[in-house]
C-alpha cells in the first residue's frame, strides 16, 4: 500500500510541470489566431462604435500585452479559477460543469457499448479466422470505420425519424412537457440513441479490430500450444489464456479514448444537436472566447493525465508481472 | 362598372370572405417549437442587435412602437404619440397598468433608462440613431417625451421591439449593464416570460398570464432548440418536431423537397426591417479598384440574375443601388444601372489602360468572402468566374469570421470582398455607414471599409440626417443612391430573400415588416 501512495504522490507531482506547459503552450498558440472575442460580438451585433468596441476590449483585458494576459490568467488557474467567458457572461467553470452530464452520458456510454461489442465481435472473428464469419465481421468493422461519422448520423436520422418515426432526430429530451422521473428518463434514452449508436460504431471498428489482432497474435504464442497439449478444449484456451492476455492494449486504447472523452465528439454533437463539450469547444474557437477554451483543455488535459494513471493501475492489477514504480 | 356587375363583385366578397373569416377564429393553446440559429450570446436586444438575440428577445421584452409591412408605426407600449411641429420633441403616452414580469410597473423612467444610459451608450447603431436625443423628459409616470437637438425622423423607425428595447430600470440601473446577469434570463413586459435556458441545448417562454392585450398571447408555451446542423433541422422540420425558423433555416437547396410534402409554409415577407443586402466592397486603396473605370467593368462583368438564380437558388433580388426596394418609401430606381455585358467591361478596362497581357491577364485581385456559409463561397467562386472572363484573376481567400472581419476592417488587408449588410428601415441608421467619410472607422465592423469619401455625397448624408420634410428627404435620399451608383466604392449585387419555414399549423406568424422579431402574441396553432 504505502507503494501506492508513493506511486501516486510522484504522478501528481509530475503532473503539475505537465499541466502548466499545457496552459502556457495553448494561450500563445490561441494568440496567434487574428482578431479577438469583442471583434466577434461586434460583428454579430452588426457593428458597434469605436468607444464601445474600445470599452469591450478593455474589460475583457484584451487591451494588455500577451505576457500580462498569460500572467493573469495563469495566476487564475492557480488559485482553481478558471476565469470568466466574457461571451456567455458566465463562469467558465458553470459553463463546463453545465455540460459535463451529457458529455459524459453520451461518450460513457458509446465508448461502453464499443468497447464490449468490440470484444465480443474481435474474439469472434478470432476464434474463427479465415473464415466467412471473420470476413463478414472485418467488412463491417471496415465500413463503420471508414464512412463519415456525419453522414452516418445524418442518414440515421433520415431512417428512423424521418422516414420510420421510431426517434426523434435530435435534442437531448423533449422540453416543454411534463414528466414523471421515470417517463423523463426514457424521454432521454430515447434521445440518446441515435447518438449513441452513431459514435458507437466508429469505436466499434476501431475495438474490433484490435480484439481481432491481439487474439490472433496471442494464439501463436507458445504457452497456447502447451494449453491445447495438456488437453484443455478450444473454448478454454481462447477465455482462460488468450483473451485475459489479449485484452491487455485493448485498456491501453480505452484509456487513450477516455482522455479524449470530454473533449466529446463535434460531428456527433453537431448532427443530433447534442448540448456536449465538443460543441462549446468548437463554437469557442469561433468565438475567439479564449477563456473559455483554455478552460475546457485544461480540464480535458487533466483527465488525460489522470486517466493515464487509472491505467496504469488496471494494468498491474490484470498482469501480476507488471509493476508500479 | 355596372351595377349589376358591382352587386355581383359584393356577393363574390360575400361568399369567398366569410368562411375565410371565420377559419382565422384563434385557438389558445399549445407549445410552439421553433429553431433558433446560431444560439445567441444573451438574451437582451437593447444593446446588441445580433441576429439570434432579437428572435428570442422580442417575444420577452417589448419597444414603444411596433410596425406594419410599410413601417408605419404602431402602439405597442406607446398608446398614442406626438411629434411637435418643429420635429424636436416627441411625447409618448404610456399604456397604463402595464407590468415586468416581475411584478413592478413599468413607468418613463424605464424609457428615460432604456433610452439614454443604454441605447445611446451601448447600442451598435444606437449611438448614431439616437445623437440628436438629448433628454428624455418625465413629468409623469405615463408620459416620455423625448428631447432631440435636431429633427432626427429616422429615430421613429427605431423604436420596435428590437431595435429599442425597453430595460426594467430597477435591474439594471447602477449595475454594469452588458454583464447584468439579467441579461441572461431578462425580465420584460412582453408577452412571453422567460423560464429556463440550457445552454447548447434550448431556451423555454412560457405565456404571460398578466399580459396587457388581454387574451392574448394564444400560446401557453415557446421552446426555441438549437440545432447547430443545417440538414438536422431539415429533418426536424419533417418530422413536426420543428414547427417554425427564422432566417431560412434550412440549406437552399432542401427548400424544393420541403415545399413539395406541401405540409410548408414558406414566408419570405417579414424582413423588410432589415432590408439585407448582398454586396461587393472594394479596397479604394488599391491602384487597380481605384479607377472608377475598373469598378464599373467589374459590375458590367457580374450578371447579378444568374448569381441569384443559381447561386441562390431565387431567394434574392438583382440589386439596383444601395437602397433595397423593400424601402417602399426610400426606394429609388432612376440611378446609373450597369447592365451584364461583357464586351463593355473589357473595353471599360482597355480605356482604363489594364491591357490584357499573353495569359489573357489584366491584373490580379484577392478576394475575401464573409464566411457565413456556403452559399457565400459558392458566389466567391461565381464571381472569380466571371471576373476571369474579363482578364481579371481573382484568388479567392477564406478564412473565419473574426479574422475576416480583423482582415477587412481593422487591417484593411483586401482587395476585394463579398459581404453583407442590413439596410435596416431607414438609409440613415443603415446605408449612410458605408459611405460616409466620418464612417471610415478602424476597428470597426461594418463601417465605411472601401476608404470611400466624396464631399459631395457627405453632404447629402449630413443633410438626410436632420432633413424633417419628408418628400425633400426622399429627394436627398434618391440623390444619395445615384452618387452612390455613380461612384460604385461598393456594388450592391443582391436583395437577399430570407425566409420563414413554419409548420401548416402555425398561424399568423409573419403579419408586419418585423416578421419574427416580432413579439408573436398572436401566434397560434391550428388544432
Amino acid at each position: 500500500m504505502p507503494r501506492l501512495v508513493g506511486y501516486l504522490a510522484r504522478r501528481v507531482l509530475q503532473a503539475v510541470p505537465i499541466l502548466l506547459g499545457i496552459a502556457i503552450f495553448n494561450c500563445l498558440l490561441l494568440h496567434l489566431a487574428p482578431g479577438d472575442a469583442a471583434d466577434v460580438l461586434a460583428g454579430e451585433a452588426g457593428g458597434a462604435s469605436e468607444e464601445y468596441l474600445a470599452q469591450m476590449k478593455a474589460k475583457f483585458g484584451l487591451d494588455q500585452p500577451l505576457y500580462v494576459q498569460l500572467g493573469r490568467y495563469l495566476a487564475n488557474v492557480a488559485t482553481l479559477d478558471l476565469g470568466f467567458s466574457f461571451r456567455h457572461n458566465m463562469a467558465v467553470a458553470d459553463l463546463i460543469g453545465g455540460r459535463l452530464p451529457a458529455t459524459l452520458l453520451l461518450m460513457v456510454t458509446a465508448v461502453a457499448v464499443a468497447f464490449a461489442l468490440g470484444i465480443v465481435l474481435g474474439v469472434t472473428a478470432a476464434r474463427h479466422v479465415r473464415r466467412p464469419i471473420d470476413g463478414l465481421v472485418s467488412v463491417i468493422a471496415l465500413l463503420a470505420y471508414a464512412t463519415p461519422i456525419f453522414w452516418i448520423g445524418l442518414m440515421m436520422i433520415l431512417l428512423f425519424s424521418v422516414h420510420l418515426g421510431w426517434l426523434p432526430s435530435g435534442g437531448m429530451m423533449t422540453v416543454g412537457t411534463d414528466l414523471s422521473a421515470f417517463d423523463r428518463l426514457a424521454d432521454i434514452a430515447r434521445h440518446m440513441v441515435l447518438p449513441t449508436v452513431t459514435l458507437a460504431l466508429f469505436y466499434l471498428a476501431l475495438y474490433t479490430r484490435l480484439m481481432r489482432a491481439s487474439m490472433l497474435e496471442i494464439y501463436g504464442q507458445d504457452f497456447v500450444t502447451t494449453a491445447r497439449a495438456k488437453g484443455l478444449d478450444e473454448r478454454r484456451v481462447a477465455y482462460r489464456h488468450v483473451f485475459r492476455n489479449a485484452v491487455l492494449p485493448m485498456i491501453t486504447m480505452l484509456g487513450l479514448q477516455v482522455g479524449s472523452l470530454l473533449g466529446g465528439s463535434v460531428l456527433v454533437e453537431t448532427v443530433f444537436g447534442w448540448p456536449g463539450l465538443g460543441r462549446l469547444a468548437f463554437e469557442a474557437v469561433f468565438q475567439r472566447d479564449h477563456n473559455l477554451l483554455l478552460g475546457i483543455l485544461l480540464v480535458s488535459s487533466l483527465l488525460v493525465v489522470g486517466i493515464n494513471v487509472l491505467v496504469d493501475l488496471a494494468y498491474a492489477k490484470l498482469d501480476p508481472r507488471i509493476e508500479l514504480r | 362598372m355596372s351595377l349589376s356587375r358591382f352587386l355581383l363583385s359584393f356577393v363574390f366578397t360575400a361568399l369567398i370572405g366569410t368562411p375565410l373569416a371565420h377559419a382565422q377564429e384563434p385557438a389558445r393553446g399549445g407549445t410552439l417549437t421553433m429553431v433558433v440559429q446560431p444560439e445567441p450570446p444573451s438574451l437582451v436586444s437593447a444593446f446588441n442587435s445580433a441576429g439570434p438575440i432579437g428572435v428570442v428577445s422580442t417575444k420577452i421584452l417589448e419597444g414603444l412602437l411596433t410596425y406594419d409591412y410599410d413601417m408605419n408605426p404602431k402602439p405597442a407600449l406607446a398608446e398614442t404619440w406626438k411629434v411637435s411641429p418643429d420635429g424636436k420633441t416627441i411625447t409618448f403616452n404610456l399604456r397604463k397598468g402595464v407590468k415586468w414580469h416581475d411584478g413592478k410597473d413599468f413607468t418613463s423612467a424605464d424609457v428615460q433608462f432604456s433610452a439614454m444610459k443604454v441605447w445611446k451608450e451601448l447600442h451598435p447603431r444606437g449611438r448614431s440613431t439616437f445623437a440628436k436625443l438629448t433628454a428624455v423628459e418625465t413629468p409623469s409616470p405615463l408620459v416620455a417625451v423625448f428631447k432631440l437637438s435636431e429633427p432626427s425622423p429616422y429615430m421613429m423607425v427605431a423604436l420596435s421591439g428590437y431595435e429599442g428595447q425597453m430595460l426594467p430600470k430597477h435591474l439594471y440601473d447602477g449595475t454594469d449593464i452588458a454583464q447584468n446577469p439579467y441579461n441572461n434570463k431578462p425580465v420584460g413586459t412582453g408577452p412571453f416570460v422567460f423560464k429556463e435556458w440550457e445552454k447548447g441545448n434550448f431556451i423555454l417562454l412560457e405565456r404571460n398570464p398578466n399580459y396587457w392585450d388581454k387574451g392574448k398571447p394564444y400560446l401557453d408555451k415557446i421552446v426555441m432548440r438549437i440545432i447547430p446542423d443545417a440538414a438536422a433541422r431539415a429533418a426536424a422540420f419533417e418530422t413536426g418536431e420543428v414547427l417554425l425558423g427564422g432566417f431560412s433555416p434550412v440549406p437552399l437547396n432542401d427548400v424544393k423537397r420541403l415545399e413539395a410534402t406541401g405540409k410548408f409554409d414558406l414566408e419570405t415577407k417579414g424582413y423588410e426591417y432589415l432590408a439585407p443586402l448582398f454586396l461587393l466592397e472594394f479596397n479604394l486603396k488599391n491602384k487597380y479598384l481605384q479607377d472608377k473605370r475598373v469598378r464599373q467593368a467589374i459590375a458590367h462583368a457580374v450578371n447579378r440574375d444568374l448569381v441569384v438564380k443559381t447561386v441562390w437558388f431565387g431567394f434574392g433580388k438583382p440589386a439596383t443601388g444601395p437602397v433595397p426596394s423593400v424601402l417602399t418609401q426610400f426606394y429609388s430606381a432612376n440611378v446609373p444601372a450597369y447592365a451584364f455585358d461583357v464586351k463593355k467591361a473589357d473595353q471599360l478596362l482597355d480605356d482604363a489602360g489594364f491591357k490584357r497581357g499573353a495569359d489573357g491577364k489584366r491584373f490580379k485581385l484577392v478576394h475575401d468572402f464573409l464566411p457565413y456559409g456556403s452559399d457565400y463561397q459558392r458566389t466567391a467562386e461565381y464571381l472569380k468566374q466571371a471576373l476571369g472572363k474579363v482578364g481579371i484573376d481573382v484568388e479567392i481567400r477564406s478564412q473565419d469570421t473574426a479574422a475576416f472581419l480583423k482582415r477587412v476592417y481593422t487591417d484593411n488587408d483586401f482587395d476585394l470582398t463579398s459581404n453583407f449588410f442590413y439596410a435596416l428601415p431607414d438609409p440613415t441608421i443603415g446605408v449612410q455607414r458605408i459611405y460616409w467619410t466620418k464612417n471610415i472607422k478602424k476597428g470597426v465592423p461594418f463601417s465605411n471599409a472601401s476608404g470611400y469619401s466624396n464631399p459631395e455625397m457627405d453632404q447629402v448624408i449630413e443633410a438626410v440626417q436632420v432633413e424633417h420634410d419628408r418628400r425633400k428627404r426622399k429627394e436627398l435620399i434618391a440623390k444619395m443612391q445615384s452618387l452612390a451608383q455613380e461612384d460604385l466604392p461598393v456594388l450592391d449585387l443582391f436583395e437577399v430573400r430570407f425566409f420563414t419555414l413554419a409548420n401548416k399549423k402555425v398561424q399568423d406568424h409573419t403579419n408586419s415588416a418585423e416578421g419574427v422579431y416580432g413579439s408573436f402574441s398572436g401566434v397560434w396553432l391550428k388544432k
